[in-house]
């Protein structure tokens, strides 16, 4: 799980982000080990997003070093940040898939820019990708305007996935999905990560999620991360993480988690 | 180099497997896949020894269409260290319906009378969709006089300052130079007949009938038409419109008759800046060009002028302004879905309220000339 001695998957540094006055990151600190869960909470305006969106180089930060697999995002040259982008895949918050694009074409996007390869090998790994998370496969066809809010988050992790990607980086993909489809995406995250060994970051709201899946979890308060492990973080006497972790809310997630 | 090569075994097939199989190579590995003979019968054991960087598409590909090939008594087996992607795809592909092609769906009618039929169909959706549109902005202006809240004064004043107060530095730079080359090119052919002076009336009469209000409504068109489409459009996307509904409010009248009450004010006011350059453009020429001195230049401004021809000019921009403001909110709130239709509904709406605005000046020319305006 925790494997301390290789090398991090992503490595965050001393992180400053600014917008105008107002100081988002003061120093952040993140570590995430190959093969684990990393679940990133914090309050609204936290700047959870920011955190992702620096990781994927697509944020220059005001200060400090992002590290992906060993490389430095500043030094990187072209050639090394587009093998870094095809070892991440991503979803953003609202699925994001291009809407004027359907499913199938939106996961064979990246791959036919990539990886030039017959028809029939594009059609394969659309099928492969939607059994991977669990969509039917008429929903290739279809529009994202067509699919329920649960199916385009199913849809952008296909996606996300297609490149086969070590690291996975999921902005809220529990959020706005009812309790069920919620659980059943925790599971298939669960699933894909222990099948194809999958290093996950994880931004969620979503505490039953949380207590499900993450082996690690940072928490960003006053600009900078606490990092923990579940049971110890739960500990951690900072009076908003002792509130986000031990409100009403937290507690039934966490008994359900334990129950 | 081979990623695969199928062999004879007895009453079996030993399938050998080697070399790349990372999604890199996921191209010649299909084309492989497809040249395997069919169908397969018998236990077929896949020797995985030599393969490296095994990824999920390729073995993916190699299970489905080892499936797709299953003679009598097919059976698979992986030997020689198979990757651990080999048994969780192919639980997954067990699970898993082969995938349907999806059916295409095929016209009814063919051809030409197909077509035709067609267009004439999506033409009445599109007149009916007009006429709706047409009808909730009357109901809207109808319910004016009873309730002046209906008027929503601060977004007629926002639009107003939008599409007419920033655009009078482009409005008054293009009147200024295309008067210059109207003066310009009419210079040239009269100092032939030694009529220089008639310079003046060219351009008076060119300016204010005609190319004043005209370039104003086509740059108006295009900076407006567009913002108006777009706007609305995006908001359409984000179901913006959808919350003014539920909200009891009525999009039409916050979003489309505020925009076109504010063009129909500022389209006018642009014309007469524009008319104003362009006759100060037609007497820069005259004064640099054919030396006719300003005081003359104006002397000869106003015999050359009926009564009629800054009115024959200035009429034009109001209905000029509600086609523009019409075209470009009725197009922004038939954005549905995607990016794509956002695109192709704002270049429309651009598209078709130059082309309305060009017929209607010619309608309007045919009729001042049949009523001696």
């Amino acid at each position: 799980m925790i494997e301390p001695s290789s090398r991090p998957m992503v490595r965050v540094r001393g992180l400053v982000s600014r917008f105008g006055a107002q100081v988002v990151h003061d120093g952040l600190d993140m570590t995430v080990w190959p093969n684990e869960i990393f679940g990133v909470v914090g309050g609204s305006g936290a700047g959870k997003s920011v955190l992702l969106r620096t990781i994927l180089g697509l944020r220059e930060p005001q200060g400090g070093s992002v590290e992906l697999d060993g490389v430095d995002l500043r030094t990187a040259t072209r050639a090394e940040r587009t093998a870094l982008v095809h070892r991440c895949g991503v979803t953003f918050q609202n699925g994001a898939l291009i809407s004027s694009l359907t499913v199938a074409q939106n996961i064979e996007l990246p791959l036919r820019e990539y990886h030039p390869m017959p028809p029939q090998a594009l059609d394969s790994l659309v099928h492969l990708n939607l059994s991977l998370v669990g969509l039917a496969a008429d929903a290739a066809g279809k529009y994202p305007t067509q699919l329920s809010g649960g199916m385009v988050k199913r849809a952008a992790l296909a996606r996300a996935l297609g490149m086969e990607p070590k690291l996975l980086l999921l902005d809220e993909p529990t959020s706005g999905l009812d309790p069920i489809s919620a659980a059943a995406f925790d599971e298939l995250m669960l699933y894909l990560h222990s099948q194809l060994k999958l290093t996950v970051v994880m931004i969620t709201h979503d505490l039953d999620s949380l207590f499900r899946t993450c082996d690690r979890v940072g928490v960003i308060v006053d600009g900078r991360m606490v990092t923990d492990t579940l049971a110890g973080i739960l500990q951690n006497p900072h009076p908003w993480i002792r509130q986000y972790f031990h409100g009403p809310r937290a507690r039934a997630a966490q008994q359900q988690a334990h129950g | 180099m081979n990623a695969l090569a199928l062999q004879r075994d007895g009453e079996d097939w030993r399938l050998k497997l080697s070399g790349d199989w990372s999604l890199a190579a996921m191209a010649e590995i299909q084309l492989e896949l497809e040249r395997l003979p069919g169908p397969i019968s018998g236990t077929v054991t896949c020797d995985w020894s030599g393969v490296h960087d095994a990824g999920l598409g390729p073995v993916w590909a190699l299970l489905t269409r080892l499936a797709g090939l299953a003679g009598p008594h097919f059976q698979m087996r992986h030997v020689g260290e198979p990757p651990q992607a080999v048994a969780v795809l192919e639980k997954l592909r067990a699970e898993r319906p082969p995938q349907a092609a999806a059916p295409v769906p095929t016209p009814a009618v063919h051809g030409a009378l197909g077509s035709l039929g067609r267009w004439t169909v999506v033409q009445g959706i599109e007149a009916r969709g007009v006429l709706e549109f047409l009808g909730r902005i009357a109901a809207v202006l109808g319910r004016i006089p009873g309730r002046s809240s209906a008027l929503r004064f601060p977004s007629i004043a926002r639009h107003v300052y939008e599409t007419g107060v920033t655009a009078v530095p482009i409005v008054a730079l293009i009147a200024f130079l295309i008067s210059v080359v109207v003066a310009y090119l009419g210079a040239q052919q009269l100092s032939k007949f030694g009529a220089n002076i008639f310079v003046v009336d060219l351009v008076t009469i060119a300016v204010l009938r005609e190319l004043g209000v005209l370039l104003t409504a086509i740059i108006v068109a295009g900076r407006s038409g567009s913002a108006f489409a777009a706007e609305i459009g995006v908001m359409q996307l984000n179901e913006e419109t959808d919350a003014l509904r539920a909200m009891g409010l009525n999009p039409i009248e916050l979003l489309v008759v505020p925009r076109v009450l504010a063009l129909v004010i500022a389209l006018p006011l642009l014309t007469v800046i524009a008319d104003a350059m362009g006759l100060a453009g037609g007497a820069l020429l005259s004064l640099v060009d054919l030396h006719i001195p300003t005081a003359q230049f104006s002397t000869r401004l106003r015999e050359a002028l009926s009564p009629t021809t800054f009115w024959a000019g200035l009429v034009k921009a109001p209905v000029f302004a509600v086609l523009i403001g019409m075209v470009g909110t009725y197009r922004g709130m038939q954005v549905r879905e995607s990016a794509r239709e956002l695109g192709r509904l704002t270049t429309m709406a651009v598209v078709q309220s130059i082309f309305l605005v060009i017929l209607a000046d010619a309608l309007f020319a045919v009729l001042f000339m049949q009523i001696g305006f």
